[in-house]
């Protein structure tokens, strides 16, 4: 007999025959009934109808037809809640059986209809299981918690099943044991901050103990929730890392991952001098070269996961060359990775095999994959510089195949090459003309004009090559205009005699038909250098470029940590954290590396999953980017420019007034000739503000306050926090304060790049805020910051910007720009920086308005364990601008009464309580007036800041 | 966790399906018919993600397997259970096709609901399962029955039951070996290793004790810092055998074996399952015997010509013999015509496959044989050049190529009176081609 004929039956009327089926007296036809039932929920018709029917037979002892209804109940109960009803009883005698097996049955069922009066009913049942004598029952209890969790769970907590499962952390049963870890590691990722797993070292050695004895799939549970404990020093590391390696060997796959993952982990903590380090890393390279022996869905995972480890400790793979050699019949998405893990192995010791191995993957049939392995002819010639030379003749032999993509990836690649080893193998360029008829890929096309415009010089018909692009000008992508209008600049400025109609076309091409504002401004800015003063114009467009980095493509370093503790999982495979890809708050827990510890006594207990931001202070930064990047983009940048920028003089913001006064200057000088050319400024001109990087650098000393003023007097500077991570920011860190002295208020920041690539091009820009905070000149970042770089600098603010109130009212957001990204944070500002020098009322007057504003205004603060005079708390408020207008002594009490102004002419009046003679109390107390309420409590923690420090 | 298995006939019909997570919901079914089985494209990754759910799958035959999730599974694991089910399926009802899963949709949603609960692989050795998912209804089983099914699912030695009784205790190991080259035309080896498994089949009674010992380099080394006498003995020992020990890069287990007693004492001991099962796995690259050399020459004459000459040599006592030998010489798509001369075997030109395939059923050690063919060619105005894939040989040799030998298999069973010396042993070695290219 076969099942087969189930899924054949689609004739009308079969529900109904069926029902009749179902109701039938015998045993055998009801059970050919539910088959057929199932076989056609399976492919995917509506059998609801039938509930009833089906429920009926659940009452039986044939262990194969119940599973069967259970099966249905399963599918179609949250469609039939009441039907579902029906069952209940059924299943809490199940729960009794004799038979473990049976009970397990139903408990395992139970757990996944998911309607609310059943879960009801299950407490008890499940309750019993998880206590059950027979360790398969209590090993389904232990799932069922999760099951019950995930539908509802305050119920879970309320009965306290969370403590149960935690005790079955220590069952005897090394199964129970597994699916409990799995049960809560799943139960905790939904709340983060709960200390469910709570694991401490003795819970530890139980799970270390259980690793040796559960099956294959247990194991996988306790080493991924191994992962996540913190050692507390690196001996306890070492001796985790010791009873993991033998994970090692196991079979499966995804065991071994998982030990790898704990090891990478822990590895962290251990001094890089100690013996055992190096032995360990040792050990890893084995299994790791074997995973690749595994299925090829398996090697794809192990590939990814191969990946990161080797940009995390290349030490590890670095022998292992051979093994990612690329196989004839291996899948496609196995070369592809092989190749990749390939170019990062390369070194000067192998570069000979691997370019052998490359030209032949070269010469392959799929497309990407070919591509793939010219570029990664191109990535070694710059990474390994012995072999430059090699990987270019081999890249002209490719060339010479005349294979259409072949040809056009080689010359991107050459093009790197050429950057990176600039006036080296420029005899290659005759060649690459050849083929100029058959670039028909933008990136291809760009990388060809950007070799003919940056070898202008030597290529004596270039200006023929670049005039025939510029026929279908309109018609290229903006990669390549951009492109084009570069090298034809540069090309003017190298042979400008006989390139002046060029230069003039091209630029009008851009900024006059081109309706892509990047292209317009870049027009622009040509243009007006050009027509200004050539000589920078040389300076700027044919400056020396910073050479390119051997490693492009490296994943972040943070962002690499946090992957690393994700080893073997999907985060691994798509190489993104897990928040791009889960939904909402499960699994997106941000887990990070452990720190190197040098044997610490710390007693601190860490957290299961620590936190990779310093504890303390942590600006806040702003959840939703989308309703800011809104905002800021509704900026106000001055008033709209209207006509030339000549014009443009007296703005508030400070890049605009720079940038149109340098102009200004600029334009003023007369043009240097060069053959007499004579430039028409261009007629409209819309200046972006914040792209003057090379042109407002000469002025840039102006504003130069880093240096010099330091900390001479003025008020109170908090120590700098991070208010932008650099996990947030692709690198970038930015920490800071703020200051006033004499007057003026700065924002002392610090910029570290924790990126691999240089940064350039920095820009910053405030959101409107409470009163009116905005940057009183761009920001000025003399070099490109490099890697592990950090500056200081000093960015003075003015308080003319526009108002906007913000909740808490001191909070202030932020864009910062460079050459990778733009990123937003928001910080808070002390309200100190905000008071005026002439805050001093007069006695009269003072009493005036105090009696004026109504007492409703008035708040009360205390300001708690401040053991001061009445001199002394005077004097330090009075450096920071507040001003005391008079003291008095009443009761044994001193009382001052100060005064204050905002920036936007605020009075806020001050009353201080002091009890000097008591030592006992030394509390102070402070009561505000003010007729914007709002800013007493600002007020108030400025005065706390100021007095306590 | 995982959130539900599907299986697809090669159409993209359901064959199976069931959801254990309530966030997938039906048109996840949909979703991967359309997008990977549909896909116009060949498969590009093995790992889809689509609106979010991640699609896991694995092809077998034309039949799909695809697990679904949206959560961060352990991505491994869940191929590692895929295989898993796929050998499972093939233990219960042989291969994996759409009429086998048709007939049997009942005992494969019975297995789903065992081996996999709210998405968390449980106990999948099909030893185990067999006791109590038999598809013959409830067996009326004795409380201690019960008992023992389910200590044993959920125990520490979940792949063997206990009572097993055999009047002949018997085990037969044998050694699987594949062996892999890359080489280039000039005869360089470019990569070369051998992945190896020691299969073994017990019938052996009761709960037996086991510990099984090879010509492991380690542990050769480590005995040989023993007695000088022992090690003088032992030399003598290996000399006569020819082969000395071998070093093994790595090497997997059976989940039977005490993998923390290898990693300290790197003894192999173990209760083996009753039946066929993989001990171990373990991969060589030092020292292989490549059991062939090829020497390819092709010339190009003119644009319509091609000459392929090709020498094969075996290298291996002359007193073993090789067997089902194959050798594939790939040849143009544009072929128009082929003549092959061989002195040895049959070779013949198959226009469907592009190749020209040599095939001699038996040869000796230390031999040579060649072909030689002249391949006509149509004119084509294509400009890009044939690739030249390589050319791939199988065969099967009687030994193997890492050097390995068995030295021990030890049977210890205290509760039931047989020795180790009552157990009948046997032991072959088998070497085949895995993936065996010289490149021309």
């Amino acid at each position: 007999m076969t099942d087969s004929k189930y899924f054949t039956t689609t004739k009308k009327g079969e529900i109904f025959e069926l029902k009749a089926e179902l109701n039938s007296d015998k045993k055998e036809k009801k059970k050919e009934a539910v088959k057929k039932v199932i076989a056609s929920m399976t492919v995917g018709k509506d059998v609801s109808a039938l509930f009833p029917d089906v429920v009926n037979c659940m009452q039986t002892d044939n262990l194969e037809l119940k599973k069967l209804v259970y099966l249905y109940l399963m599918n179609y109960a949250k469609s039939q809640p009441d039907m579902a009803i029906m069952a209940v009883n059924t299943f809490v005698k199940d729960c009794e059986d004799p038979n473990p097996l049976i009970r397990a049955l139903a408990v395992r069922t139970m757990g996944c209809i998911r309607v609310d009066k059943i879960t009801e009913y299950l407490c008890e049942p499940l309750r019993k299981c998880l206590k059950d004598e027979d360790p398969y029952v209590r090993k389904t209890a232990a799932v069922c918690v999760a099951k019950l969790h995930d539908i509802n769970a305050q119920l879970v907590e309320d009965q306290g099943f969370l403590d149960t499962l935690k005790d079955l952390i220590s069952d005897s049963n090394p199964m129970v044991v597994a699916n409990a870890v799995a049960a809560l590691s799943e139960i905790a990722e939904s709340h983060p901050s709960s200390n469910l797993l709570d694991l401490n070292p003795q819970s530890i050695n139980k799970l270390l103990t259980a690793l040796n004895e559960c099956t294959e799939w247990g194991q996988i549970f306790i080493l991924d929730c191994l992962a996540n404990y913190m050692p507390k020093d690196d001996r306890e590391a070492q001796s985790i890392c010791e009873r993991v390696t033998p994970r090692l060997s196991h079979a499966n796959s995804a065991v071994v991952l998982s030990a790898v993952k704990v090891l990478m982990k822990f590895m962290e903590m251990l001094s890089k001098d100690l013996d055992y380090y190096g032995t360990l890393l040792k050990k890893l390279a084995p299994p790791l070269v074997t995973l690749l022996s595994a299925e090829p869905e398996l090697q794809y995972v192990a590939l990814r996961n191969i990946n990161l480890i080797v940009q995390k400790r290349p030490e590890i793979l670095k022998h292992e060359m051979k093994v990612f050699f690329v196989k004839y019949n291996d899948p496609i998405y196995v070369k592809l990775e092989k190749l990749d893990i390939m170019i990062r192995l390369a070194s000067q010791a192998n570069i000979a095999q691997v370019l052998a191995e490359l030209k032949e993957y070269a010469t392959e049939v799929d497309v990407d994959f070919v591509r793939k392995a010219v570029r990664a002819i191109g990535r070694c010639a710059i990474k390994v510089e012995q072999s430059a030379e090699r990987c270019v003749s081999t890249l002209l032999d490719l060339i010479q195949t005349k294979v259409n993509y072949v040809v056009q990836e080689a010359i991107v690649v050459i093009k790197d090459i050429f950057r990176k080893y600039p006036n080296k193998y420029e005899s290659v360029i005759a060649t690459l003309c050849e083929n100029l008829d058959s670039l028909d890929e933008p990136e291809a096309r760009a990388a060809m004009i950007w070799i003919v415009g940056e070898y202008a010089e030597r290529i004596d018909n270039a200006d023929e090559l670049l005039e025939s692009f510029l026929e279908g000008f309109h018609d290229e992508s903006t990669q390549v205009q951009l492109q084009l209008l570069t090298a034809i600049v540069k090309l003017f400025l190298k042979k400008p005699t006989e390139t002046q109609e060029l230069v003039q076309q091209v630029l009008s091409l851009a900024t006059q038909d081109s309706d892509n504002p990047d292209l317009r401004d870049r027009g622009y800015i040509y243009w007006r250098l050009l027509s200004t003063d050539p000589v920078a114009a040389k300076e700027v467009v044919l400056a020396e470029k910073p050479l390119i980095s051997e490693e492009t493509d490296l994943i972040e370093p943070t962002l690499l940590d946090e992957l690393i503790c994700y080893i073997g999982t999907l985060a691994s495979v798509y190489h993104k954290p897990p928040s791009a890809f889960v939904e909402g708050g499960r699994g997106v827990v941000h887990k990070s590396l452990p720190p190197r510890t040098a044997s610490s006594e710390s007693a601190e207990s860490p957290e299961t999953a620590p936190t990779g931001a310093p504890p303390g202070e942590q600006p806040d930064v702003i959840p939703a980017q989308g309703d800011l990047l809104g905002d800021l983009l509704n900026l106000d940048l001055g008033p709209p420019v209207s006509g030339p920028p000549l014009a443009t003089s007296s703005v508030q913001m400070g890049a605009v007034d720079l940038l149109g006064g340098g102009l200004d200057s600029l334009m003023g000088d007369e043009p240097e000739g060069i053959g007499g050319t004579n430039f028409v400024a261009p007629p409209t001109a819309a200046v972006p503000a914040n792209l003057g990087a090379p042109i407002g650098s000469g002025l840039s000393d102006l504003f130069d306050l880093t240096s010099g003023v330091g900390t001479l007097s003025g008020s109170y500077v908090a120590p700098k926090a991070v208010w932008l991570p650099a996990m947030k920011a692709k690198g970038l860190e930015i920490s800071g304060t703020f200051t006033r002295q004499v007057g003026s208020i700065s924002m002392d920041l610090q910029l570290t790049n924790k990126a691999l690539q240089v940064m350039t091009d920095f820009a910053i820009q405030f959101n409107r805020n409470s009163f009116g905070l905005a940057p009183a000149a761009p920001l000025q970042v003399h070099a490109p910051l490099s890697p592990n770089q950090t500056v200081e600098i000093s960015l003075p603010l003015s308080t003319v910007g526009s108002v906007m109130k913000m909740e808490p009212l001191n909070n202030l957001q932020v864009a910062v720009k460079n050459n990778i990204d733009v990123f937003y944070f928001s910080t808070l500002y002390p309200l100190h920086i905000l008071f005026v020098e002439d805050g001093k009322m007069d006695r009269q007057m003072f009493l005036a308005t105090w009696k004026d504003i109504p007492n409703e205004n008035e708040a009360q603060f205390q300001i708690r364990d401040c053991p001061l005079n009445a001199e002394a708390a005077s004097s330090k408020l009075q450096s920071s601008n507040i001003f005391t207008v008079a003291k008095r002594n009443v009761e044994g009490q001193d009382m001052l009464y100060q005064s204050l102004k905002l920036t936007n002419g605020i009075w806020v009046l001050a009353e201080l309580r002091i009890q000097p003679g008591n030592p006992s109390c030394t509390d102070l107390e402070l009561s505000l007036k003010c007729r914007a309420p709002e800013v007493s409590q600002h007020v108030y923690q400025a005065y706390e800041t100021i007095l306590k420090n | 966790m995982i959130g539900g298995l599907f299986i697809y006939n090669h159409k993209g019909e359901v064959l199976i399906s069931r959801v254990y997570r309530d966030d997938i919901g039906r048109n996840a079914v949909d979703a991967f018919r359309v997008n990977v089985i549909h896909a116009r494209q060949q498969v590009r990754s093995p790992v889809t993600n689509i609106a979010r759910t991640s699609f896991f799958h694995v092809k077998r035959s034309n039949i799909w397997l695809a697990a679904v999730t949206k959560q961060n599974v352990n991505a491994a694991m869940v191929f590692e259970f895929l295989y898993k089910m796929c050998d499972v399926m093939a233990a219960y009802f042989g291969k994996i096709s759409e009429e086998n899963i048709k007939n049997n949709f009942v005992l494969i949603y019975e297995l789903l609901d065992e081996i996999l609960d709210f998405g968390y692989p449980q106990n999948s050795e099909t030893g185990a399962l067999k006791t109590f998912i038999t598809q013959q209804g409830i067996k009326s089983q004795t409380k201690e029955e019960q008992s023992q099914i389910t200590s044993q699912v959920t125990g520490q030695i979940g792949w063997r039951r206990e009572g097993i009784k055999y009047r002949r205790n018997e085990l037969f190991l044998d050694v699987l070996e594949s062996v892999n080259l890359l080489m280039s035309p000039q005869g360089q080896v470019l990569s070369a290793h051998v992945s190896g498994r020691v299969v073994m089949k017990s019938y052996l009674s009761g709960m037996p004790e086991c510990k099984f010992g090879m010509n492991d380099k380690i542990v050769i080394e480590k005995q040989g810092k023993g007695t000088a006498d022992e090690t003088s003995k032992r030399c003598l020992r290996q000399e006569s055998c020819g082969k000395q020990s071998i070093a093994i890069d790595d090497c997997t287990f059976h989940q039977c074996v005490r993998l923390s007693k290898f990693d300290s004492e790197r003894s192999i001991s173990f209760i083996p399952p009753d039946g066929e099962f993989e001990l171990m796995r373990y991969r060589t690259t030092k020292d292989i015997i490549l059991p062939f050399r090829v020497i390819p020459l092709v010339r190009e004459v003119g644009r319509t010509k091609l000459e392929v000459k090709v020498v094969i040599k075996s290298n291996f006592k002359p007193s073993l013999l090789a067997q089902k030998i194959e050798v594939r010489i790939p040849t143009p798509l544009n072929t128009s015509g082929v003549q092959v001369i061989c002195m040895k075997g049959k070779a013949k030109y198959k226009a469907s496959e592009n190749a020209i395939v040599w095939k001699i059923k038996r040869m000796a050690g230390m031999k040579e044989s060649q072909i030689s063919a002249e391949i006509e060619l149509l004119p084509t105005n294509d400009k890009k050049k044939w690739a030249r894939p390589p050319i791939s040989m199988n065969f099967e040799v009687p030994f193997a190529p890492s050097g390995l030998k068995v030295r021990y298999l030890k049977v210890f069973e205290p509760k039931l009176n047989y020795s180790d010396h009552d157990v009948i042993k046997w032991v072959r070695y088998i070497g085949r081609s895995g993936i065996y290219e010289t490149r021309c």
